[in-house]
């Protein structure tokens, strides 16, 4: 049977069965109560419950993380509200019209601006995901988790307003010998991270809006750091100070932490580049086919190394690999959404994305990463994640 | 008289010019005092390390004071990860990445309690106290001496186990299957 004649017989079977469901109740009355009225700010419909997943073990909740419910988001644009979190010590309350940021060091002018100075001069809006280093580190163990928010929750994605960090180095003239920028926060740790100087000058923003508002206090409200396709935490939030040098600062989130470390015994540093990365949303963990037949396997895919060229599904754990269709707009250093039309037999399954950048990187296995880079090193696992189908519906963790 | 003032009307709006950003003239010069206040950042060199000193029996009472509640009575208890110890478990299976063991530099020790501890209340030591704490804190990692004390011009001495052991960035070390791999 041809696959358009078979898709549409599919659909007529699936339409008699919709049928059939509303037959078995009765009609539902005309809507005819007046609505809630108009609001200042809008919220959620009451029957939507998806919420950023918060450890019940975290013993300093300002110094956690939260999760983003990707099985419960849409497309590639994740809500302001359920963007993943990571402080370092509690996000703090700032009042715009008080924060400076000062820009100092090897520069021909250092400079204090406001944050109204900075929203004067030329914007630039782009979108992009933010991706925590420690985003799938579960796999490393590897360690089950149950959901794809638990295994992959540390990635959101948005529309970031700001000013290209270019345009302020050359505000304030940047010295010979410059090679490196230090950028702190005005969090009480004052978390500080450095920064090399080539990626300031391409494509790095200082942001002061996120999806059409104003950052929230958790991405770092009134100014962050962004340094597009690079780990979160060298976006530095709560943004007051920058600072010229000549040197990489050796600051503690970048000796101590986030960096990886091998079986020699020795630790890669300054592993800034998030690679390729994808992971299906649905069918995932937690979740439960209502039975068998037709089931759309959506995910999504993203590489700090520019756009994504392909997606390849699996569903008989990794034996065989089909192409998956890209939504548009497939854009740079963004999440991609992908779609596979698969018609469930019923049986059990092994369903896993692996995704390929335009650099021709391939997304690795997890037995391919361990191989060379052992088990202990925390960060930037990008192993394909597999989710096993069983023939009850139900969706669980799998490793292939 | 008139063309005198418009002269110096002149040199002053050159003086705030110059005193602004290059093309969008935004922004003002930091005063020296709010360049002081800001610019707390320590790099490896020790360069901008503060006047201050600091002695390891010192830095045991402060360590016992503001440190031990999160971090243990001897820096390896917890429930916070441990400050002390690990040295030549990097290697195994199961590393123990301590100040001792893992970190690169003295410096970043005081940098980041300057900056950042007490967890709950940063910035209330003063720098004797940070100096004392960083002493005690290499002492009992086997680093310098019970006698040692620790200042702008020794800290950045203090050579650290696994000063050594940070390697660049490899990738892509995986997922090159395709022939336009870089």
């Amino acid at each position: 049977m041809n696959g358009p004649r078979r898709a549409f017989l599919r659909l007529l079977a699936l339409g008699s069965g919709v049928a059939a469901a509303c037959r078995a109740k009765a009609p539902a009355p005309l809507p005819s109560l007046l609505g809630a009225p108009i609001s200042p700010y809008g919220d959620r419909s009451p029957f939507v419950k998806a919420t950023r997943q918060i450890s019940d073990r975290t013993r300093t909740p300002e110094q956690a993380s939260s999760l983003t419910p990707l099985a419960d988001t849409y497309g590639i644009i994740t809500p302001s509200s359920l963007h993943f979190e990571r402080h370092h010590s509690g996000v703090p309350k700032i009042d715009p019209d008080e924060h400076r940021l000062m820009i100092h060091g090897m520069v021909d002018r250092p400079l204090v601006f406001t944050v109204a100075e900075l929203q004067r001069l030329p914007s630039i809006s782009r979108i992009h995901f933010v991706e925590c280093s420690g985003n799938g580190g579960n796999g490393w163990a590897p360690t089950p988790r149950p959901t794809v928010q638990g295994t992959h929750g540390l990635t959101s994605c948005s529309e970031w307003t700001g000013v290209k960090l270019s345009l302020l180095l050359g505000e304030v003239g940047v010295q010979s010998g410059a090679s490196w920028i230090l950028a702190e926060g005005a969090d009480p740790g004052k978390m500080t991270r450095s920064v090399p100087m080539a990626k300031a000058m391409d494509d790095a923003m200082v942001v002061y809006a996120q999806n059409g508002e104003p950052l929230r206090p958790e991405q770092g409200f009134p100014l962050r750091l962004f340094l597009p396709g690079w780990e979160r935490n060298s976006n530095v939030k709560w943004l007051r100070r920058l600072k010229v040098v000549d040197q990489p600062y050796m600051t503690r989130e970048e000796t101590s932490k986030y960096t990886d470390l091998m079986p020699d015994g020795t630790a890669r540093q300054f592993t800034l580049v998030m690679d390729a990365k994808s992971v299906v949303t649905h069918p995932s963990g937690g979740q439960k086919l209502v039975g068998p037949g037709f089931h759309e396997i959506s995910g999504i895919a993203w590489t700090g190394r520019g756009r994504i060229t392909r997606v390849e599904i699996t569903t008989d754990g990794g034996a065989t690999w089909k192409d998956a269709a890209l939504q548009e707009p497939v854009l740079p250093r963004a999440h991609t959404r992908f779609r596979f039309a698969w018609d469930w037999d019923g049986g059990e399954a092994v369903v896993a994305s692996r995704v390929t950048d335009e650099t021709g990187y391939m997304q690795p296995t997890r037995a391919e990463l361990v191989a060379v880079r052992g088990v202990n090193s925390n960060y930037h696992n990008n192993m394909i994640q597999a989710w096993k189908v069983r023939g009850d519906g139900a969706v669980e963790y799998a490793v292939i | 008289m008139r063309s005198f003032s418009i002269l110096v009307f002149a040199a002053a709006l050159g003086a705030v010019a110059v005193a602004q950003s290059a093309h969008y003239k935004v922004g003002r010069p930091p005063t020296p005092d709010e360049v002081k206040a800001w610019d707390i950042a320590i790099g490896p060199e020790g360069k901008e390390l503060p006047s201050g000193r600091g002695a390891v029996d010192r830095g045991k009472v402060v360590y016992a004071d503001q440190c031990s509640r999160c971090h243990g009575a001897t820096g390896v208890e917890g429930p916070e990860a441990p400050l002390v110890g690990g040295q030549g478990t990097l290697k195994s299976k199961r590393p123990i990445k301590t100040v001792g063991s893992y970190w690169p530099y003295a410096t970043t020790l005081f940098d980041y309690i300057n900056r950042a501890m007490p967890f709950d209340r940063p910035t209330i030591m003063s720098a004797d106290d940070v100096y004392a704490v960083t002493a005690y804190l290499l002492n009992v990692n086997g680093i310098i001496k019970p006698d040692e004390v620790m200042d702008a011009h020794t800290l950045p001495a203090v050579r650290m186990p696994n000063r050594d052991g940070f390697v660049p960035d490899p990738r892509p070390d995986v997922g090159t299957r395709k022939t336009k791999g870089r």
